[in-house]
């Protein structure tokens, strides 16, 4: 049995355990869970100190027959940039569980219950990543928005039902064209010699340049609402408005990568020809996304629902870099999808603490926080620097990246994104102004700062958007084969310096 | 080149510091300014003994290099956490810990009554740290982490009393008008890397002799951005006199000494680009040109001492980088200009300081008056620095100033006219505004508040005051005695030795004339503020008003930028909710209607469900009819 | 005596059948229209088994009353149900699927 199986059967006997716990305990119950996700964590770091970054194929393959009728296997297997992602997601759910330790008892049911699901979530979201057989992502992919919608639906705020709806129709419909292109891309597998699923044997199919456009399509819509792309980013405000920190951090730090993500294993996997035909097109919608994304940012009068349209400003830079297919652009896209991560992490657990504190979620309700709190003022302060890319933070260097491998073959769309860190300091700056600076309101000087148990889960976060700010090596040499076979398979190279040295 | 084990300790002591001091909190309240001021010493220690050690090393040998390790590595892009000691830098590395030191001394005592005095130090090293990453760095990427790393201690510093919105304000905007400049400073690095396949400073000078004419100029066009949002340059000045919100010794290190001139190290660092496109040196000898008279004008006319000062800076900042844009020759002179005026700008903020701490904060010079006799070794300092700046022979800006009005005049031509008139026109205004600043403040007649009890500094902040007047009496002769300064960074900007252009006008001619006019100037001066009324009189001609206004630069950014981007900004959130999500919440509503009408047969009457079974059967029979006809 | 005529008779009992159930609001009445209904096809399926000369439309005929018989005994007892507890026999009283 591969280490990624393991990986993921953890959690999920995690869950079973927390299942049969009984109801009432529950400390008991937090505990275990937290328990089961640092182990999770210690496994996936056993996983990546045995990964070879020097190798560019698959590593812990496992392939084990599931619906032999259809040759679908439940195979997996990663590469530099699924275990990104994949220690991205173990590490940040212990911290999520940690810093939301009593944000499952408002709920609609009971404790258990929340720690179930998000058990079973961490479970789907290893498993999407790690996933080398399309039919088996599909399945996840689309089961994995089940927790999400009880989470926002039970044990968020406001209108959460209609959020949590929202949020499951607007993924189903995208993951329905995804079906119907999946079911044709097997029926072209078919016709080529055997049917199958397999990601690999997939991408080297032949496929007509009309056909390859719809299907394209079919996958790109799906993950272009997944990681919330301009005009297809509606639901997103709304759910982060009404989930739980906890909730939103997932969400938005590792939920919305599989759409990112997607793209760059199906899209331009299986599609090199339709990739080129949609690239302008693309790469015009991902500018919007950035610039509409900070201006939106800009206008918001909610903390939550700033931070969600701060992030789809930043998913416009991803699939910038992305659709740029320069080295620079992809890798730097990739380290960006785990920066995002914990960067929104930390923007996402301060706000919620801070919300939490003052029992509203209206920047104006804030002010002076920096007096009374200022360890978790500093915090969000931080998140708020990472969120503007300062350097000497990890965001920088993805960002820069992604603007520097762009610029190369789009100046135009690298200049119009480069005029987003503009924005982002104003938008950073004006909610830091208005809920840490300015002289403390009666209403908010009895607000207490961050406990022990917060400071240990907000530790680790900033802890290592800085160290990978100044020493991101290790991350970006898992990342560069990846980056290095996708640009081989499209069959595109860097563009080469005018003037050689 | 040498390779040396030491440079990295200049940035990595006063970051760990920084870091320390505010991770530990409270904790190191006692004693958290004196370790602070220790590792500014000790750094300044560092960079004299470097700067020895680079005395004993000949030629090419001189510039020593230090790489920490291999930072990002991403296809052609590869940067590495590289140092660069030269020439240039090793100037900058002194400047900023001297000055540094000397203001961490003076900050002891000024801070002392401050209740987060251990935050304020804390800040201090962090910028050290930054500011030194800047002018070390080998590549510009380096640079720019420094060059952002200096802009975020500077908000922190602006902000440093937030609990006041205004402060808060004026630390946001320093902010945002740095980003605009980083924007310039971003893409000059994008164009670089796809011009060049490199960000270092060796590989971008290797690569521009065969670079094509226009990349230059956009390089060197993003450069002088860059330039005018950290060194306050029009267009991007309006911060700088808001940025006085912080504490005075910020204002003498980091927005008079030090930050504010990392335009002139970037544009200095860049002279292969710059001296290979004339089109973007006359756009960096017009920012200058424009800002040096720009920053004077409004010195003119403010009551604050500290904008007052503020102006003057943006206004010598003008001068130094319209001396970088005038080739290989104005280089050496922008470097001079900016260490002398790191000397005495620092030495008459910290004076401002002295006056402001002994007048229980005020920073109305209208209130001051015959602050002389009180606080003598203030005055004398504050004097020194005011000579300095007049550029009075021998003090330091004589050598510094005159050399970069001469230099203009030299330029050739009607171009060569205009600037040595306009630094020449610069030179009266400023011994206009600074003498007004004196006599304000000094002489005349005490026009204090009732509470005010003036009393001179102690020794913890005069010390450093008189150390910088020193430097400002002697650091000008001394950076000239034989070229000295020029000789020394030669290596660095390639001014080549055999004579340049003719002198349009030999420099005895152009010191008398400066002279002259900075006469006239002070002469103005003392005869306009014989009598100083207290309230700033109102019937003032439109230029003082418009002075007093910083010649509308902020109702400028907010008529254009501020009130457009707002209304964009709201009629985007508008758009958002009733279009885009408006057009996914109709759907929605197509599909309630749709089904609420639908709902409506449902009637629950056996009878009417029997009728459209009955309906139904028809239908459908006559369908199966029509359809086997 | 032409066949045609039995089918014109189940026509016309049929459709008497069915507009009785759609117009009357008696339970009662509207339970003896479907039985006029279900004769009518009783009807045509003798018929027709006359006229293709075997005996499928005769078994499905009786399989019909069998299942007509059935339907009288449930149907019945709903309806004396229901006038038990409201009183009416009216179907129209009877809407209660609506909510």
């Amino acid at each position: 049995m591969s280490i990624l199986t393991t990986l993921q059967l953890l959690p999920l006997i995690g869950a079973i355990v927390v299942a049969v716990l009984p109801v009432g305990n529950a400390k008991l119950i937090k505990q275990t869970a937290l328990g089961f996700s640092l182990l999770v964590t210690a496994v996936s770091l056993f996983m990546a100190f045995s990964f070879k970054t020097d190798e560019t194929a698959l590593q812990f393959t496992e392939t084990r027959s599931w619906i032999s009728a259809f040759n679908i296997n439940y195979s997996v297997g990663i590469d530099g940039m699924a275990l990104a992602l994949i220690l991205m997601t173990t590490i940040l759910v212990p911290i999520v569980f940690l810093a939301g330790w009593n944000e499952s008892e408002n709920g609609r049911w009971s404790v258990k219950v929340f720690y179930i699901l998000l058990l079973i979530l961490e479970t789907m979201m290893i498993g999407v990543f790690a996933a080398t057989d399309v039919f088996l992502f599909y399945v996840i992919f689309e089961a994995m928005l089940l927790p999400v919608y009880f989470l926002i639906g039970g044990y968020g705020v406001g209108e959460r039902a209609a959020a949590a709806m929202k949020f499951l129709l607007y993924s189903l419909f995208g993951g329905l064209l995804m079906l119907a292109a999946l079911i044709g891309l097997y029926v072209i597998s078919t016709n080529q010699g055997g049917g199958t699923f397999d990601i690999a044997k997939l991408s080297e199919l032949t496929i007509d340049s009309a056909t390859q456009n719809w299907l394209f399509l079919g996958f790109f819509i799906a993950f272009a609402i997944k990681a919330p792309l301009w005009p297809l980013h509606t639901w997103l405000p709304t759910a982060a408005k009404s989930a739980t920190a906890g909730t939103s951090t997932l969400l938005l730090g590792v939920l919305d990568k599989v759409g990112t993500y997607g793209m760059i294993r199906f899209c331009m996997n299986f599609f090199p020809e339709a990739t080129k035909t949609f690239t302008p097109a693309i790469i015009t919608l991902a500018v919007i996304s950035i610039l509409y994304g900070a201006f939106l940012a800009i206008g918001q009068k909610e903390i939550n629902s700033l931070i969600a349209f701060t992030s789809i400003s930043h998913f416009g830079f991803i699939t910038l870099g992305i659709f740029a297919l320069t080295s620079q652009g992809l890798t730097g896209a990739i380290f960006y999808m785990v920066n995002h991560g914990f960067s929104t992490a930390a923007l996402f657990l301060t706000a919620g603490w801070m919300i939490k504190r003052r029992g509203s979620s209206n920047i104006a309700d804030f002010g002076g926080l920096q007096r009374v709190t200022p360890v978790l003022a500093w915090s969000f302060f931080l998140a708020g620097m990472s969120a503007l890319a300062l350097p000497g933070l990890s965001s920088f260097i993805s960002e820069f990246l992604v603007l520097v491998g762009s610029f190369a073959k789009y100046p135009v769309a690298a200049i119009l994104g480069t005029t987003g860190i503009i924005l982002a300091a104003l938008y950073v700056l004006i909610v830091v102004q208005r809920s840490l600076h300015g002289e403390t309101p009666e209403t908010n000087k009895g607000i207490l700062d961050l406990n022990l148990r917060e400071k240990i889960a907000i530790a680790p976060v900033i802890a290592v958007l800085v160290v990978l700010g100044f020493y991101p090596k290790p991350v970006l040499n898992a990342i560069n084969p990846t980056t290095q076979t996708i640009m081989t398979h499209a069959g595109v190279s860097d563009p080469i310096a005018k003037v050689a040295k | 080149m040498t390779t040396s084990t030491n440079l990295v300790y200049l940035i990595a002591l006063p970051l760990f510091s920084a870091a320390l001091l505010l991770l530990l909190g409270r904790i190191a309240d006692k004693w958290g300014h004196i370790f602070a001021t220790l590792i500014s010493g000790s750094v300044f220690v560092i960079g004299v003994a470097e700067f020895f050690a680079m005395q004993d090393r000949d030629g090419e040998a001189r510039a020593a290099t230090q790489k920490v390790f291999e930072w990002i590595s991403v296809g052609t892009f590869q940067v590495d956490a590289s140092l660069l000691l030269d020439q240039l830098s090793i100037c900058f590395v002194l400047l900023i810990s001297g000055v540094g030191t000397l203001i961490h001394i003076y900050s002891i005592a000024y801070m002392s009554h401050d209740h987060d005095r251990r935050r304020f130090f804390a800040y201090l090293n962090l910028f050290i740290a930054a500011m030194l990453l800047l002018v070390l760095g080998d590549s510009y990427l380096n640079l720019y982490v420094g060059w952002e790393g200096v802009g975020l201690a500077s908000y922190l510093l602006i902000g440093f009393w937030n609990q006041k919105p205004e402060y808060a304000t004026a630390a946001k905007k320093a902010f945002v008008a740095n980003r605009v400049g980083d924007l310039g400073l971003s893409l000059a690095i994008m164009i670089a890397f796809t011009q060049f396949g490199t960000v270092t400073f060796a590989g971008v000078k290797e690569g521009a002799s065969g670079a094509s004419a226009g990349a230059l100029t956009a390089i060197g066009a993003m450069l002088l951005l860059a330039a005018a949002g950290k060194s306050a340059q029009f267009p991007l000045q309006s911060w700088l006199g808001d940025a006085m919100a912080g504490p005075t010794p910020v204002s003498a290190l980091i927005h008079a000494a030090t930050m504010v001139t990392a335009g002139v190290y970037l544009i200095t660092r860049s002279n292969f680009i710059f001296d290979a496109s004339p089109t973007a040196q006359l756009m960096v000898v017009t920012v200058g040109a424009i800002t040096l008279l720009f920053g004077a004008l409004i010195g003119t006319a403010k009551d604050d001492i500290k904008k007052a000062l503020a102006a003057s800076t943006m206004s010598q900042i003008g001068y130094m980088i319209l001396a970088t844009g005038l080739g290989p020759v104005g280089y050496a002179f922008a470097i001079m200009h900016l260490l002398t005026h790191g000397f005495f700008k620092a030495g008459m903020f910290l004076g401002a300081g002295s006056v402001m701490h002994g007048m229980s904060d005020e920073v109305n010079m209208r209130r001051y008056g015959a602050i002389g006799k009180v606080m003598p070794i203030t005055a004398a300092t504050f004097g020194l620095g005011y000579l300095a700046i007049l550029g009075v022979p021998p003090f330091a800006g004589f050598y510094s100033k005159d050399k970069i009005i001469e230099t203009a005049f030299n330029a050739g031509g009607i171009e060569g006219i205009l600037l040595g008139g306009a630094t020449l026109l610069g030179a009266a205004i400023t011994a206009f505004y600074m003498t007004r600043v004196i006599v304000l403040t000094f002489t005349g007649t005490k026009r204090w508040d009732e509470n005010a009890h003036p009393h001179e500094s102690p020794l913890l902040m005069w010390a450093p005051m008189a150390i910088l007047a020193i430097g400002s009496v002697t650091s000008g002769f001394l950076l000239n005695s034989g070229s000295a300064l020029v000789n020394w960074l030669q290596p660095v900007v390639n001014e080549r030795h055999e004579h340049h252009a003719e002198e349009f006008l030999p420099p005895l001619v152009v010191s008398t004339m400066a002279l002259v006019v900075v006469a006239i100037g002070i002469a103005f001066a003392i005869l306009k503020y014989r009598t100083v009324s207290v309230i700033a009189p109102t019937d003032v001609s439109i230029f003082t008003k418009a002075a007093r206004k910083d010649l509308y630069q902020d109702s400028f950014n907010e008529a254009v930028l501020m009130r457009p981007g707002q209304k964009l900004t709201a009629g985007l959130v508008t758009t958002d909710y009733k279009v885009i999500d408006g057009l996914v919440r109709s759907v929605g509503w197509i599909i309630q209607t749709t089904s609420s009408a639908l709902r409506s047969i449902q009637n629950g009457y056996v009878r009417s469900y029997a009728l459209i079974m009955v309906l139904g059967v028809l239908t459908l029979v006559t369908a199966i009819w029509m359809v086997t006809l | 005596m032409d066949i045609a005529n039995y089918i014109y008779l189940s026509v016309l009992l049929f459709t008497i059948g069915a507009i009785g159930v759609v117009i009357r609001r008696n339970a009662i009445v509207v339970f003896m229209c479907i039985e006029l209904m279900l004769n009518a096809a009783n009807l045509a399926f003798v018929t027709f088994s006359r006229v293709h000369g075997n005996l499928s439309g005769q078994v499905a005929s009786f399989f019909t009353m069998v299942v007509a018989a059935c339907e009288v005994v449930v149907g019945l007892a709903i309806i004396v149900t229901i006038y038990r507890s409201r009183r009416s026999a009216s179907v129209d009283d009877a809407s209660l699927l609506k909510r």
